[in-house]
């Protein structure tokens, strides 16, 4: 829907219109095409709520902050366009902060809106005052505080070019009550003036020339395809690139999707859970091209092992990211989607790679993603394969952090970008269940299917009264281990067994928990009834939760163990 | 190694709590960090000398630095021709027939006293670190009660020379 279009407010485009600071940020989120807020009221942001309901903005409200934050995500993510929260002051915008720091480390464009306390007061511990621009100056690209209402519409403005160019991340406007009600003139037309902030876009057209150069003499070249490829929207100039130059691809976690799943010349995803051919081809190969990717210590393992024969070329948009984790010998600072497309257009000629592709072939049909099938258990892998051929890989998939997100990065294949939303760089449970829901609203006629862990569910899972009250179709998988099972598993591996505070022995009827908000739920346990069960589920209009009771004790292979290198893995076979 | 970087940065509330929070959350080594207005009054220049254990990490303090949306310009000046200021206050126990003595060992450092009270004297002393530094040293034997020291502030020379600076005899010429 287009905001513009429906709202009232939207009517009245006069400039230079006297208004007060509230209608000014409703005015600015219209001139952004803001068509949906993810929020929750309270005492500071009263002023700005008023404003939402006299206008008919699109409001989701949620049962607590961070399921607001968390569905912003996933709405970023999906629909590339900035997620935007509304928060009151305290801890209304405390309970943000979790998924500000979330978004900033996997680069997510936010604007959040925080209340705060009048200016008269700010620093005096006020009721509900808390130092919002302080508590998120570590983890936002970007903050303010407004102390005048004649800067709102300039801080604004600035905040969603912030937060949408160069590399994306969240930026937080604390809104002081006092300026929210001040009157002033709004001016939107005014040309930014960020004299320290000009991200690199265009690539040197010399460091492309010599990473052409590179890969013309390489003998065992790969590409490592990161989200940057996804922020940039580039994936079909990956291909492109890859396809014409004849690169095998790998991929990390976050790039899933960049590149198809089921393409011949894709390995796999990178990384501590990867696949044996993706891991070995990075280690193996003497040129490596990073695109949009950061050199995660889950991707790279010890930094000593690490692609110890290859030429790095690296493009990224952030510059502090070459270099920073490893050597780079190659530097290209751009825009990953600029940059591929230069590549493309250069045209350059291909090298020589089949004895190569015969070795990653061989290593991808010898070794590829196992598990142990039993009659009696569901195994969260098969589950997974299920999932993946129930949805035709069409779903768009979110997940919180641990075993079921490795399973889902490992047997659901994503042949399409911004279908898959994850929590990679924070690793946040309870980020999954909301962010289905912001990413249902970025696509409301894509299957959403959010894939959790037993534990993560359970830190956000207040948030199905939106499903309720919207009767959203969004599916919960619940891959229901009774334990935190990623926890669980390197306490078996390193500690000796002794599984602290990691098992469940008690846990709620999630079928009754589901029903308690008029959602349809099932619990599934064996094996013949779970792709009766989801195909049921996907045909529902409404909300479904499966609570699939899988092998409480199967653990995530292969593996990379903490401090070793890639060509250390284990459980590479049955 | 030691390097002087200065910066360029928007006069804003909570610039400086920026800096000093991306030295702390990255581990940068900082030594010193001045701060003041410029002759733009909306522009502050920040000096920093900073320890970093090679070019990578130097590399990665001035990239941060960068990305901050408040930083203007960022500059590693050590190698360059500049000039480079500190001052210290020193407060140094001074038995009344110890003061022409230490009186004495100030003035070649042209350093001056500022203060004096019934046992003790105060110096201030501007120059580059080392000579700074050297005067401590020199004062320390006498017994040194309190300490000031602005740390560096620092920019580059106006005519563009080859050396990296003044040919130099002693410490404190």
């Amino acid at each position: 829907m287009s905001a513009k279009t429906e709202i009232q407010y939207a009517q009245q485009t006069a400039a230079n219109e006297e208004m007060k600071g509230s209608s000014m940020l409703i005015r600015a989120l219209a001139e952004e095409n803001v068509d949906v807020i993810f929020g929750y009221p309270g005492g500071a942001i009263l002023p700005t709520y008023d404003e939402i309901y006299k206008t008919g903005i699109r409001h989701i409200l949620s049962r607590h902050e961070q399921g607001a934050i968390h569905a912003a995500e996933g709405y970023a993510r999906v629909a590339g366009k900035p997620g935007v929260c509304v928060v009151t002051s305290g801890p209304g915008a405390t309970n943000v902060v979790t998924g500000i720091a979330d978004a900033m480390i996997d680069s997510l464009p936010l604007v959040v809106i925080s209340g705060q306390v009048a200016t008269s007061v700010i620093g005096t511990d006020a009721f509900q005052e808390a130092d919002m621009v302080g508590i998120t100056m570590p983890v936002t690209k970007h903050n303010y505080q407004v102390r005048s209402v004649e800067d709102l519409p300039r801080v604004i403005k600035e905040a969603f070019h912030i937060a949408t160019t160069g590399r994306p991340g969240p930026v937080l406007i604390d809104l002081p009550k006092d300026v929210s009600v001040a009157t002033g003139i709004f001016n939107y037309e005014n040309e930014l003036d960020l004299p320290g902030y000009h991200p690199t876009v265009h690539p040197n057209r010399l460091q492309i020339k010599k990473l052409q150069d590179a890969v013309t003499k390489a003998e065992k070249p790969v590409i490592l395809a990161g989200a940057g490829v996804l922020h940039a929207q580039g994936a079909e100039e990956l291909t492109t690139f890859a396809e014409t130059q004849g690169i095998p691809v790998a991929s990390t976690l976050l790039g899933l999707g960049a590149f198809p799943g089921e393409h011949e010349q894709f390995l796999g995803m990178a990384g501590m859970h990867g696949t044996y051919a993706a891991n070995m081809a990075l280690h193996e190969a003497d040129l490596l091209i990073s695109v949009g990717a950061r050199f995660d210590d889950r991707v790279t393992g010890n930094l000593e092992h690490f692609a110890p024969t290859a030429t790095i070329a690296h493009i990224d948009v952030d510059p502090a990211e070459i270099g920073k984790n490893i050597e780079t010998h190659i530097p290209v600072v751009g825009d990953a989607r600029e940059a591929l497309k230069s590549l493309v257009e250069m045209d350059g000629e291909r090298g020589d790679f089949t004895a190569w592709k015969n070795t990653l072939h061989e290593w991808k049909t010898k070794y590829p993603l196992w598990y142990n099938e039993d009659d009696e258990t569901i195994k969260p892998q098969r589950l997974m394969e299920e999932v993946y051929e129930a949805t035709n890989g069409e779903a768009i998939v979110t997940t919180d952090v641990g075993q079921h997100q490795m399973w889902a990065a490992q047997y659901y294949h994503f042949n399409k970008p911004n279908r898959w939303v994850t929590s990679g760089g924070l690793g946040t449970m309870g980020f999954g269940f909301p962010s289905a829901i912001g990413a249902q609203f970025a696509e409301p006629d894509t299957p959403v299917v959010a894939v959790l862990g037993d534990a993560g569910f359970q830190m956000t899972a207040q948030e199905l009264s939106i499903l309720q009250e919207l009767n959203l179709p969004v599916k919960i998988i619940l891959v229901n281990n009774a334990s935190l099972g990623m926890v669980r598993q390197w306490q078996q591996l390193f500690y000796e067994e002794r599984y602290s505070n990691s098992l469940f022995p008690i846990q709620p009827d999630f079928v009754k928990m589901a029903e308690a908000y008029n959602i349809k739920g099932s619990r599934i346990d064996n094996l013949e009834e779970v792709r009766g069960a989801l195909d049921e589920a996907l045909a529902h209009d409404g909300p479904a939760l499966i609570d699939f009771r899988v092998t409480p004790d199967e653990n995530v292979y292969p593996m990379i163990a903490p401090g070793k290198g890639h060509h250390e893995m284990e459980g590479v076979t049955p | 190694m030691k390097r002087t970087i200065t910066a360029t940065v928007n006069n804003n509330s909570g610039v400086m709590n920026r800096i000093t929070g991306l030295f702390a959350r990255r581990q940068f080594n900082i030594e010193s960090i001045t701060v003041g207005m410029t002759e733009n009054p909306d522009v502050s220049r920040m000096t920093f000398v900073v320890n970093v254990d090679n070019y990578r990490s130097l590399d990665q303090v001035i990239k941060q630095l960068n990305k901050q949306v408040d930083v203007l310009k960022v500059r590693d000046i050590t190698d360059e021709s500049t000039v480079e200021r500190e001052l210290a206050l020193i407060k140094v126990v001074a038995a009344p027939q110890h003061r022409s003595e230490i009186e004495a060992v100030a003035s070649p450092f042209r350093a001056s006293i500022i203060d004096v009270g019934r046992e003790s004297v105060t110096l201030q002393v501007t120059g580059d670190q080392e000579k700074v530094e050297a005067l401590i040293d020199l004062m320390k034997p006498y017994g040194i009660k309190e300490l000031a020291r602005t740390g560096v502030t620092a920019f580059k020379r106006s005519s563009k020379k080859t050396t990296i600076d003044n040919p130099r005899y002693s410490i404190i010429n």
